[in-house]
């Protein structure tokens, strides 16, 4: 054997591991494969970013309308006059640097057979894999009067954008000793506790802005996310504005008048607002509809180790639209899901095996600027869907100090700004 | 022909430690597990808010960490809930993970 100098060696060694360590999964791959993304919110944009951290050969087009996403956390710090609503609006260059193909159109139709989406513009999209995280769509008709049409004058404000700054200017223009009434829907809808945040920010505008002011909360479930919680804060801060009717108590709402501003209850109390929310009963976004991913539920089950759905092959739904329970529907929760969708993706296309997961969810909520609380939850997989991990999770605690509150406060916008950055940045 | 020998022993023996499937599923639950992390302390463990940063953290600095929230040696207000989700085990994996950063 011809002798061979121990540096060559080891520069022939080295080299040539690399190859088979960084190179093996990638020579499964025949040719970059595609996926398409659509809807670029809390659960597309993290899918996007994530193919390309998990194997950036992969070719990743993300189909979003708007040219900055805004994001429904924080909307209540918007909505009670504490931010911009430049601080919850996020644009995809970030995506774009990482190499995303960002389309901003819609997807009117899919083919699953044929593996393709239709645009509204008019062009089609082939993929290997789809992920469809679409958000919500709300159940309208479902309660008398409650039609699309009322918007304008009863904003949902559930979906951030336009109806943020509709809310917000509604409550501008209120005058001190105003009535402020919000009308949450039953389970299941996304952000349990968004309603309870609402109402302690809104509350917090009132008392330094319009002291006289009063809400009123019509609420159709026997109890709220952090009930507990919200309302020993709401004693604290802002004894005597608060309102909150459940079902025992009235809470729910069986007509709408978008004119006359009222909201009816069962027991036919008709309540007049200055300003009116009315967050309708949700479904899974509109395109999981049509393309036939939803269930008699109208929300979308999936495969709880990749999401791909249990209807259709090679679609994947995340976030709002997936039946994913116990996690709840939140942002971070399908943000979440995103990143175990990617990673799955990235392996079924490389012929590896997909891991079992893990997901964590928690929800921070501003009770005022000083004083958060928080729920959260650790998640992982066994006998065949997602299961809480025993012992883990739960609510912050009652009766803590305001130093634990003001905190939860810092550490919500921490979470905000660094969630942000996690997608968008 | 002999250099092509001694590249493809090395390469063939460099298949064989990596161990794909098992081995490269488990090292995904790693970054599985850290990805989790991510939302709270930032993109790679960079925050740009109230939590601390965890990028750059040795992996002994977060077994102990974590282990503390666990068991409610270290005070907190979240942590103890995040960190009773983990076991030993995983705490580690996620320990060395972050170690390779």
């Amino acid at each position: 054997m011809k002798k061979i100098s121990r540096r060559n060696f080891t520069a022939l060694a080295t080299s040539a591991v690399g190859v088979s360590t960084i190179g093996f999964p990638m020579l499964a791959t025949a040719k970059s494969a595609n996926v398409v993304i659509i809807g670029g919110g809390f659960g597309g944009a993290t899918a996007a970013k994530y193919l390309k951290r998990f194997d950036d050969s992969i070719n990743v087009t993300l189909v979003e309308p708007a040219k900055a996403f805004v994001t429904c956390p924080f909307s209540n710090t918007v909505i009670g006059g504490l931010n911009p609503i430049s601080k919850i609006t996020h644009g995809y260059d970030g995506l774009r640097k990482r190499g995303v193909k960002v389309v901003h159109d819609r997807a009117s139709a899919i083919d699953a057979a044929g593996k393709k989406v239709s645009l509204a513009g008019g062009s089609t999209l082939s993929y290997d894999r789809l992920i469809v995280s679409p958000g919500i769509d709300f159940r309208w008709g479902a309660i008398e009067g409650a039609e699309a049409s009322i918007v304008d004058s009863i904003p949902h404000a559930w979906q951030a954008g336009a109806q943020t700054m509709l809310l917000r200017k509604q409550l501008e223009a209120m005058p001190d000793g105003g009535v402020f009434v919000i009308s949450p829907p039953g389970n299941p809808f996304r952000c349990p506790p968004g309603p309870g945040e609402r109402i302690s920010l809104v509350a917090n505008y009132f008392k330094q802005h319009k002291p006289k002011s009063k809400i009123i909360a019509l609420d159709p479930k026997p109890k709220f996310s952090k009930q507990g919680l919200f309302k020993e804060g709401w004693a604290k801060l802002y004894p005597g504005m608060i309102d909150y009717r459940n079902l025992g108590n009235d809470g729910k709402v069986v007509r709408v008048d978008g004119k006359a501003m009222t909201l009816e209850t069962d027991l036919g109390d008709k309540l007049r607002g200055d300003v009116v929310n009315f967050i309708p009963a949700q479904r899974a976004g509109k395109i999981a509809q049509t393309a036939g991913l939803a269930d008699k539920s109208g929300w979308c089950p999936v495969d709880h180790t990749t999401f791909e759905s249990n209807i259709h092959p090679a679609i994947h739904v995340i976030g709002d639209a997936s039946i994913a329970s116990p996690m709840p529907k939140s942002g971070f929760a399908a943000s979440s899901q995103a990143k175990v969708c990617a990673a799955a993706i990235a392996a079924l296309l490389s012929g590896g095996d997909v891991s079992r997961p893990k997901f964590v969810n928690t929800c921070y909520s501003l009770v005022a600027e000083d004083y958060g609380i928080s729920v959260a939850m650790v998640y992982d997989f066994a006998s065949g869907k997602i299961i809480k991990v025993k012992g883990s999770g739960g609510l912050s605690p009652s009766g803590a100090s305001d130093t634990f509150h003001q905190q939860e406060a810092d550490f919500a916008r921490g979470w905000y700004d660094s969630i942000a950055a996690d997608i968008f940045g | 022909m002999k250099i092509f020998c001694w590249i493809a022993c090395v390469a063939l023996t460099g298949i064989a430690l990596s161990a794909p499937g098992g081995a490269k599923a488990e090292d995904r639950r790693s970054v599985i597990m850290a990805n989790t992390c991510y939302s709270c302390h930032g993109a790679d463990g960079h925050s740009v808010g109230a939590m601390p940063s965890i990028a750059g953290k040795s992996a002994d600095y977060i077994v102990e960490a974590l282990l503390k929230f666990r068991d409610g040696r270290k005070p907190s207000t979240v942590m103890a809930r995040i960190a009773k989700g983990f076991t030993d085990d995983e705490i580690k994996a996620l320990a060395k993970h972050f170690a390779r950063q």
